[in-house]
């Protein structure tokens, strides 16, 4: 999982290695500078060294601590390239990623996670990264060559690092591995409270006219209760950190007092080493601390990391046929017992046993019910999902011989849910096409009923969309997506009840224009509304995932159940 | 010391760039967050003792290095150890230490159950705030917005009062203890330090001067990434479909590499920083090794008084550096708390009725009196000014005289509403997007105030009764149905939290909601998450019409209830809404003009003015506005 995230280093492996480097070669100037202040106090003062020497030694420490200095900023300017460096290479990685995400793929992970991890999760292990090449370097170089300069000084007296290192890392292990599971029921306690804020913010209206403010203070209350719980049950271990690394420390510094002033008693070591002893200490103990600390956030960070590791070995599981078929010949579309499952489980089928084939140029109205599975049925045209079962033939291919690009380009799809982009309305447009003319897009624009509308606004063509098309009305952005849709000069096109918020006059304006300039395209649509599927030249009635009729509006009218049942709810008493 | 402590930052963590804005009162909220810990007030001056202890103990036991090596040098010199003085300073030196550690767990446990119990009274302050606000306050501000106050800023303040505040306090005990002592060691020396502190503070100064400009640039390109991502992954599936993965891909990768640029910089200059303080000090150490070391030649210093020296001179910057560090959060934690206490300030929904709503039930010559439980009689209960109480029996007939009405000053929403609906009676309003028909049942349930005209409720004028107890006596299903984490049955229990497992399922029945929550994998029990995502929009609003359902309320409002059902399921739960709406008076909007056909009365609604009205088939035999809209000629939207 990791070597794999690890690789998102790419090109800013230098800095990453440089980085350490610099800081490694920064703690061993930090490390020598005791043991030059030792020898100044040893040889300086009390030896035979005098002025000059300390002169010399002195002169030496701050060229070393000048040297640490350019190391340390060195260290630290490479390990931000080097940290940003590896969150773009994720961010860019994930997003490319998402981009190849078949549909299926994308609704697996909703929208908001999605965004959650190519934001927050990215920031999150940006740090760790940061943490990882300069802290968790620093501190075990730090360790040991501490450790190896006490030894060197006196190896008797090192010795108390023999206990102290292990006591300590025992404790701070021991306080780590009780805290973490703390932790993590303090997150999810932190993530209900923050829903449950979320939730009644949004739904304010409801629990007003409910009256349930009261009860939505106790709900909270009560979360607010769970959260402190957790928070003090989990920091409670976490504060032992500190007086346990008091304690240790101030014991070896006792001890090694003791210690150290009988050995000098007795001529076994120097007063100045000692002193330089005291100091490597508090540097070993504190760089274990810091190791220590390192730790834990590497562990709180897992999360995110499992998180974005999760998007990039995501399956895509529409594979792109490299070798497939390039151009699409006509627009004749073949349903062969086609049966779909989002869950690729046969006992959930979302489609059961469909065949039909419609003729290139045919216009087909499909209509049914909420979850009758008419949106499933045309996304399987132009491959957003794959079938579980049977076979979809367009222009005389199996979809899955065809290269995706150009299957997709061949079928144009107007969603459901439509999306515009922030940008020019014209902009917008040319997603369909991207060298279209003004006149191409006019003309697309004209067929969609859109043109008047928009040369109506002051900018025309030109006129800025907020993002998600927020200064149309509904019905505006309808047509919108629709010509941009009608500029893929497709094959085929596909309307997913995307008329619904269009007065009925400009829906059959619409369909008009279909009919006369797009009379080789075959015209898929989708509606509520019965008035914009009875010209079609059959209607396929779905009903819970099957076929329920075939025919036009005569035919189902007078034979069919559900259609009858539609068409009467529909009914105009216009006398 | 050993305060080098960052503990690990609480949920949400490193949260990318927060931008620092300087709070406009600090000594205010500082008062005012003092006021949140008054019942702990007691506690605080352990605190305050605790991390004395534990500052002073540190800088003591350094200072004690001085006796304790020039024992040994004494020793030494003269020859003759004092084994049992020195016994004496170690176990002094060891019993100061103890206090120390003893100290800093005694605060840190202690403000950790403060600062928690603080925190989670400013938040039930702000949520139970949040829940009295009026829906104004909600237009107005975006949930991000309002959320962050519950995310970001509480948790700058959790930091603040767990570590940000102990450790000014402790690092500032600190340096003043350490340079007390180190005045008393060595005036020369100490000199050395402060011009040390001058030469860092200008070096501090000037990087941070230039990094302001990079972090700026930061938050702009981190601005401009989050925005495209967003974008981009709302409309993934669009992208797919036009086939636009690898411009998506093109122009992310441009925005991207911005953001690398605009954030390698700026961490740079973040992280340079640490090393800058760090490595001055020990040029400091360096400096005054030699000059300590030249003043202990020249007779003029001991070597103990060197040797502590030395480590105070590291344990000086420490707390130097800290309080730079902290310095910027805790500014930006009091600003934070600044915008929460605005929220906590804003002025509630204001509520003076007086009249409340009452079950009743009916003497035999029919007067009315008070029941304790509900007996499918309601009544208004109308204190009089004699202190008597008067009932009038809750029917239902609700009216509106020249109501006019604007969300804001400038623009006028209603212009003179009249209308009236008799108890029982079925309103529908119809018009475009804009025409005001939500407004119109906005007003009725008092979410907004009514400036000019009146609206009076079986006769009441509604400001005079209690706005819990008007909504109460209101159902309603809006187009944003709004589902709650917790079962199915719960959700329906919403509109009555004490109904009985029948009544939930007679609402749901009566909602034709029964058949699909039984093929749910748990039936009623089925969790639903995030606003109800495993269900679809037409189940959701079935859901959300059973909880109307089980309220049983004698006015309903159905504000587009029904959009999102197609036209089939909607005739199938016709008879469920019929039979809901039955003695009930209600006023429907509908987009679909199939819905409202059968109304008392129907108005259609033009740019805040009623412009037609009457029953279905006036409005048609009119041939106006209704007409064109019902054939079709005109978009509804």
């Amino acid at each position: 999982m990791l070597t794999k995230l690890l690789k998102c280093v790419g090109k800013y492996k230098l800095p990453a290695v440089l980085s350490p480097i610099f800081i490694s070669l920064e703690v061993v100037m930090e490390i020598f500078i005791p043991l030059l202040m030792a020898k100044i106090i040893d040889v300086g003062i009390k030896g035979s060294g005098g002025i000059s020497y300390i002169i010399k030694v002195g002169g030496l420490m701050v060229l070393m601590s000048m040297l640490s200095l350019i190391f340390g900023v060195l260290s630290g300017k490479y390990a931000s390239i080097a940290s940003t460096g590896f969150a773009k290479n994720v961010r860019k990685k994930m997003f490319d990623k998402i981009q190849d995400f078949s549909f299926a793929n994308v609704d697996r992970f909703s929208t908001a996670s999605l965004v959650t991890r190519l934001t927050t999760d990215i920031t999150f292990v940006q740090h760790a990264f940061m943490m990882v090449i300069r802290m968790m370097v620093r501190s075990p170089v730090m360790l040991i060559s501490a450790t190896v300069m006490a030894f060197s000084i006196n190896s008797k007296l090192a010795r108390v690092f023999l206990v102290a290192i292990p006591v300590l890392a025992c404790a701070l292990i021991t306080v780590s591995i009780k805290a973490f599971p703390l932790f993590r029921q303090m997150f999810t306690k932190y993530d209900n409270m923050n829903s449950a804020v979320q939730e009644s913010l949004v739904a304010i209206r409801v629990v007003k006219a409910y009256d349930r403010g009261e009860y939505e203070d106790e709900k909270f209350a009560k979360a607010a209760s769970d959260v402190m719980d957790a928070q003090r049950r989990a920091e409670r271990i976490l504060i032992m950190n500190m007086p346990i690394m008091q304690i240790v420390m101030y014991a070896c510094i006792i001890t090694v007092l003791w210690l150290g002033g009988n050995l000098i008693a007795v001529g076994g070591m120097d007063t100045g080493e000692l002193i330089s002893f005291i100091s490597y200490i508090t540097q070993i103990l504190m760089s274990l601390m810091g190791l220590s600390m390192c730790f834990v956030s590497i562990i709180m960070s897992r999360a995110s990391i499992v998180r974005i590791c999760e998007v990039l070995d995501e399956d895509v599981d529409i594979k792109n046929n490299v070798e497939g078929k390039t151009s699409v010949e006509n627009g004749e579309i073949v349903f062969d017992k086609v049966s779909f499952s989002y869950s690729k489980d046969k006992a959930k089928l979302a489609l059961r046993d469909i065949s039909f084939t419609i003729g290139s140029g045919e216009t087909i109205g499909i209509i049914g019910g909420t979850g009758s599975g008419k949106t499933s049925l045309v996304q399987l045209i132009p491959r957003l999902y794959d079938v579980t079962e049977g076979n979809i033939y367009v222009g005389g291919t199996d979809v899955r011989d065809y290269d995706l690009e150009a299957l997709r380009s061949s079928v144009a799809m107007v969603l459901q849910n439509n999306v515009l982009f922030s940008g020019t309305i014209a902009e917008n447009l040319r997603w369909g096409y991207e060298n279209a003319t003004e006149e191409e897009l006019e003309a697309a624009c004209r067929s969609a009923a859109a043109h008047d509308f928009i040369t109506a606004f002051p900018d025309g063509y030109e006129t800025f969309l907020g993002q998600g098309g927020v200064n149309l009305s509904g019905g505006q952005k309808q047509r919108v997506c629709i010509a941009r849709a009608l500029l893929k000069k497709p094959k085929i096109i596909i309307l997913d009840d995307s008329t619904s918020a269009v007065d009925t006059a400009t829906d059959k304006k619409i369909r008009d224009a279909f009919r006369s300039e797009l009379s080789n395209t075959t015209k898929i649509i989708i509606a509520q509304r019965i008035s914009s599927i009875s010209d079609a030249d059959r209607i396929i009635v779905l009903d819970d995932g099957a076929v329920n009729a075939i025919g036009t509006h005569d035919e189902l009218l007078a034979s069919n159940e559900i259609y009858r049942e539609v068409y009467e709810s529909q009914q105009k008493v216009v006398e | 010391m050993a305060n080098e402590k960052t503990m690990p930052k609480g949920p949400g963590g490193p949260r990318g760039m927060r931008g620092v804005a300087k709070p406009k009162n600090a000594g205010k909220t500082i008062a005012r967050l003092l006021g949140y810990m008054r019942g702990q007030r007691h506690l605080l001056v352990f605190v305050f003792i605790g991390i004395l202890c534990s500052s002073l103990a540190g800088v003591a036991g350094t200072y004690f290095l001085k006796p304790i090596i020039n024992s040994i040098e004494e020793g030494l010199s003269t020859g003759s150890f004092d084994v049992a003085a020195f016994v004496m300073k170690l176990v002094l030196m060891g019993c100061i230490y103890a206090v120390g550690a003893a100290g800093a767990y005694l605060y840190s446990r202690i403000m950790l159950n403060i600062s928690t119990e603080t925190m989670r009274k400013i938040r039930v302050d702000t949520f139970t705030k949040l829940q009295s606000l009026p829906i104004k306050y909600f237009d107005t501000h975006t949930h991000g917005e309002t959320m962050s106050r519950f995310t970001n800023d509480t948790d700058t303040l959790r930091e603040m009062l767990s570590q940000g505040i102990p450790q000014m306090f402790s690092s500032s005990v600190t340096i003043i203890g350490v340079f007390a002592f180190m005045c008393i060691l060595s005036p020369l020396l100490t000199m050395l330090i402060i011009v040390m502190v001058v030469v860092i503070t200008l070096v501090v100064k000037k990087i941070g001067g230039q990094s302001s400009k990079y972090f700026k640039r930061q938050q702009q390109a981190i601005g401009a990434v989050n925005g495209y991502i967003e974008e981009m992954i709302e409309g993934q599936k669009v992208v797919k479909v036009f086939c636009h993965e690898e411009e998506a891909k093109e122009k992310f990768t441009r925005i991207n590499d911005e953001l690398f640029e605009a954030a390698s910089n700026a961490n740079t200059f973040a992280s340079v920083l640490g090393p800058i303080t760090n490595n001055f000090s020990y040029i400091n150490y360096a400096l005054t090794a030699s000059i300590g070391a030249g003043l202990a030649v020249a007779g003029v210093m001991d070597i103990g008084t060197v040797a502590s020296f030395l480590q105070f001179t590291r344990s000086f910057f420490q707390p130097i550096t800290q309080i730079s560090q902290q310095f910027n959060s805790i500014i930006n934690a009091l600003a934070g708390a600044e915008r929460i206490f605005e929220l906590i300030d804003e002025e509630s929904e204001p509520d003076n009725g007086v009249v409340t709503l009452v079950y009743a039930m009916k003497h035999e010559d029919g007067t009315l009196f008070e029941a304790s439980e509900r007996t499918g009689v309601w009544a208004w209960k109308y204190p009089q000014p004699d202190g008597s109480v008067t009932y009038t029996e809750v029917c239902g007939d609700v009216r509106f005289e020249n109501v006019v009405f604007g969300y804001t000053e400038e623009k006028t929403v209603l212009r003179g509403i009249s209308l009236y609906a008799k108890p029982g009676q079925k309103i529908a309003f119809v018009g475009s997007t804009g025409a005001g028909k939500t407004t119109i049942t906005n007003l009725i349930n008092r979410f907004y105030d009514v400036p000019d005209g009146k609206i009076t409720y079986d006769g009441i004028n509604i400001n005079n009764i209690k706005k819990s107890d008007l909504r109460r006596s209101l159902g309603m299903v809006l187009q944003d149905t709004h589902l709650f984490t917790g079962t199915v049955a719960e959700n329906i229990r919403y509109g009555k939290l004490d109904a009985t497992d029948e009544e939930v399922v007679r609402a749901a029945k009566l909602a034709n909601a029964h058949s699909f929550i039984s093929h749910l994998p748990d039936g009623y029990d089925t969790v639903l998450t995030s606003d109800g995502v495993n269900l679809s929009q037409g189940q959701r609003q079935l859901l959300s019409i059973a909880r109307a359902a089980v309220a049983d309320p004698p006015v309903l409002i159905l504000d587009e209830a029904t959009s999102s059902i197609d036209t089939r399921t909607e005739a199938l739960i016709e008879k469920g809404m019929d039979t809901l709406m039955e003695g009930r008076t209600v006023f429907v909007i509908a987009h679909r003009l199939s819905t409202v056909r059968n109304s008392h009365a129907i108005m259609v609604l033009e740019k805040g003015e009623i412009i037609e009205r009457g029953t279905h088939d006036d409005l048609l035999k009119q041939q106006g506005k209704y007409y064109q809209l019902y054939t079709g000629m005109f978009e509804l939207e």
